[in-house]
């Protein structure tokens, strides 16, 4: 029976909506700005890998050394972006 | 007859548009004509319009390079002739824009990208000893999207009027304020689906070199050209959406009226040149990087030695698309942001350098004690290296903020990027071409004629740029119509008008070439003509259907020199049926469709909009509920087909 129940999948389920769950909170109680949008987004990475992980098996083949390293480098370049945006085009015209 | 009045080109006075339009009828007339006349649809069709076959999109992505370097090429005479004499009025400013627009956006995504995408279509399988890409289908839909972006691009030159915002396409200037016509319209369109092509092709060639190497082929023991064109695919996954979502939003702006892009109601014009470089510069790696692989090919080959420094020229094309995703914000130093941020991107400018300066002395180390044979190819992987140098030295001068506010915008920037892009990018593609022509069609191009054009390039290309580093650091603006007696600019500008003359004699005597090598070339040239070393070499000229009839056996990454001088036993094995995919007529109606949708967008004539979207739905329902398994080349087929190109390899 251990074999056949997808015991990590439900865990997995269990904890993406209890992120969400942390995620709404935001919503309900009264925070500051700051404080909420940093709940957001380190729920939000933590969902990600989640569901990669969990449901999407990016750890499971032969291949996840490869699969990790190009998701790690894609991550590497949407943050190299985003802040290399908010340089440009605010903080630069700040300092 | 409101309705069709939107179909009409802004007025101009030019008489020459109306004949050029005039001109494309009457050469689709007779291509259509001519194609009917000797009775060739069916194989048109059956060969070549339905095929997934990665040689012939390959192929057919670099006919229609060729065919838009021509009309990018004829833009750039133009402006050239325009700009050859003060105070000269051969196009009005208006037309003027329109041409300069065009030659860069047809020559980017239309030309260049093509070029490349065609020759890693062509050779990236045959480098890992794959039968096709991964998913064939899926190469097939990416080249015909291309072809209809491609298309509906030139399109705006008869119907609607040409986009004349530059191929940067900043706004304001390319908002409704003031760009009226649709022309702005088609290039968001143009380039949205050429894009999601270009996305799909990346994504396909990632899964093909990753999953579809020959037994024994590690990373490490991929050919070069493999190595780039790997590198160039990441980098098109992670560039392209930026552009395909910036498009999206220029798009509402345009036609829904929002306001990302405008300069009031909370919109910022300025984020379109910073969505815009952030995929524009990675693009210049996509660009330059499989020319990059192309030159370590050649000059591997014809010096007869192995490339020097493999694991240092793969380091440095890690490290190239990585910091190609943190520079971008050199191409506006002057928007108006301090200097901290303008520091930090002047850093990781002048940091590519260093990558880039890597390769050079590798392929000089390559060369060095090695035997050269100056074949044409050769010739134009010798010369990109002292061009591309000036042209890298000058970016870095513009890579100093400072000192950028002195050069931003003026001739001296169209000189640079002139100067990394055409001996990097242009003469790879052609020398690439020509070495690889045997491979395509089973005879070589005509060295004589073949060295003509060379010299003829070469000499334009100095001749045409040249002069700008000094017209530009004088203070002659880029995109300008016209220029005053007394500013001085006019001997140089007209020395640049002969060098874009020769430019053209060079680019016609290619085209002769063909014609002269497929008249006269003698056919028995053999698998190997230019005693090269990596694994597209093993199998024959021109290559069969399914590439290699016994899947090679490799062991490092110049495998066919270690199977000619070393003993190396390639192809283990005996022959088996081969499994192949089939043809299929969806991905052109499907790009099709896709064109149509389009076009209807482009002129808000939603009830088309709506019909073709009805259709693209429908195209994507029939793929997935689609039964293709393919076919099998039999054993006894195979064996055939090799006796007649003289014995199984």
């Amino acid at each position: 029976m251990r074999e056949l129940f997808p015991m990590k999948q439900v865990n997995g389920y269990i904890f993406s909506l209890l992120l969400t769950v942390v995620a709404l909170s935001v919503y309900f109680f009264d925070m500051s700005f700051a404080m909420g949008l940093t709940i957001l987004v380190v729920t939000a990475f933590i969902q990600a890998g989640v569901q990669l992980v969990v449901f999407m098996h990016a750890g499971e083949s032969e291949d996840k050394g490869g699969i990790y390293v190009h998701t790690i480098y894609g991550v590497v370049l949407a943050l190299i972006t985003i802040l290399g945006s908010l340089l440009a085009m605010i903080w630069g015209y700040m300092y | 007859m409101d309705f069709f009045d939107r179909f009409t080109i802004p007025p101009h006075d030019d008489p020459m548009l109306y004949a050029s339009i005039v001109a494309i009828g009457l050469v689709s007339i007779a291509i259509v004509f001519g194609v009917t006349y000797f009775k060739k649809w069916g194989y048109l069709w059956s060969e070549w319009l339905t095929t997934v076959d990665h040689k012939r999109i390959g192929i057919m992505y670099i006919i229609s390079a060729l065919l838009m370097l021509f009309r990018g090429g004829a833009d750039a005479v133009m402006m050239r002739l325009q700009t050859a004499v003060p105070d000269n009025s051969f196009l009005d400013a208006q037309h003027y824009n329109e041409v300069f627009t065009t030659h860069g956006v047809v020559m980017i995504f239309f030309m260049a990208m093509a070029f490349i995408i065609g020759m890693m279509n062509f050779v990236v399988p045959l480098q890992i000893g794959a039968r096709d890409v991964a998913f064939p289908r899926l190469n097939a839909l990416s080249f015909w999207l291309y072809f209809a972006g491609a298309m509906l691009f030139n399109l705006s030159f008869v119907i609607g009027g040409s986009p004349d915002a530059g191929w940067t396409n900043y706004y304001p200037l390319a908002g409704t304020d003031f760009s009226e016509h649709v022309g702005v319209n088609y290039y968001n369109w143009a380039l949205q689906i050429s894009g999601i092509g270009t996305l799909m092709t990346g994504i396909n060639f990632i899964a093909t070199i990753m999953k579809m190497r020959a037994p024994g082929m590690t990373l490490m023991k991929m050919p070069m050209f493999t190595w780039s064109a790997l590198i160039t695919n990441l980098i098109i996954v992670f560039a392209f959406p930026v552009l395909t979502i910036a498009l999206l939003m220029g798009t509402l702006d345009r036609q829904f009226f929002t306001n990302f892009f405008t300069t009031g109601d909370g919109g910022m014009d300025m984020m379109w040149a910073n969505l815009f470089w952030i995929w524009g510069h990675p693009e210049v790696y996509i660009l330059i990087l499989p020319a990059f692989g192309i030159y370590s090919q050649i000059i591997a080959t014809f010096s007869q030695r192995n490339l020097y420094g493999y694991k240092s020229m793969v380091a440095s094309m890690v490290i190239i698309s990585l910091l190609s995703f943190m520079v971008w914000v050199h191409h506006f130093f002057t928007m108006g942001q301090g200097a901290v941020a303008n520091s930090i991107f002047s850093i990781t400018t002048m940091a590519i350098a260093v990558p880039t300066g890597i390769k050079i002395f590798n392929w000089l180390l390559t060369m060095w004690k090695g035997k050269i044979r100056f074949t044409t190819p050769m010739m134009y992987s010798v010369a990109f290296i002292p061009l591309f140098t000036i042209g890298g030295v000058t970016g870095v001068m513009l890579a100093i903020a400072s000192a950028d506010y002195q050069y931003h915008n003026t001739m001296f920037l169209v000189a640079h990027f002139h100067n990394v892009i055409i001996p990097g990018v242009v003469f790879a593609m052609i020398a690439g071409l020509i070495y690889y022509w045997p491979k395509m069609f089973g005879f070589l191009l005509n060295e004589r004629i073949g060295k003509w054009a060379f010299w003829n390039i070469v000499i334009g290309f100095c001749l045409s740029f040249f002069p700008m580093y000094i017209t530009g650091l004088n203070g002659q603006a880029r995109r300008m119509y016209t220029y005053s007696e007394a500013s001085g600019f006019g001997p140089l500008s007209m020395v640049s008008f002969f060098g874009a003359l020769l430019l053209a004699i060079g680019f016609v005597l290619i085209v002769y070439n063909v014609y002269y090598s497929f008249r006269y070339a003698p056919r028995n040239v053999g698998d190997d003509p230019w005693n090269a070393r990596s694994l597209e070499w093993a199998t024959h000229n021109p290559v069969p259907e399914y590439n290699f009839a016994i899947t090679p056996n490799v062991n490092s990454s110049e495998a066919f020199w270690d199977y000619k001088k070393n003993g190396h036993d390639l192809f283990k094995g005996g022959i088996k049926d081969i499994h192949m995919p089939n043809n299929s007529g969806w991905s052109i109606i499907f790009a099709g469709i896709f064109f149509v949708f389009a076009f209807c967008f482009i002129f808000h004539v939603w009830v088309g909009v709506i019909i073709a979207f009805a259709g693209i739905i429908g195209c994507l329902l029939y793929r997935s509920f689609e039964k293709d398994d393919g076919h099998h080349i039999h054993k006894e087929e195979i064996e055939e087909t090799e006796k007649k190109f003289g014995g199984a390899k």
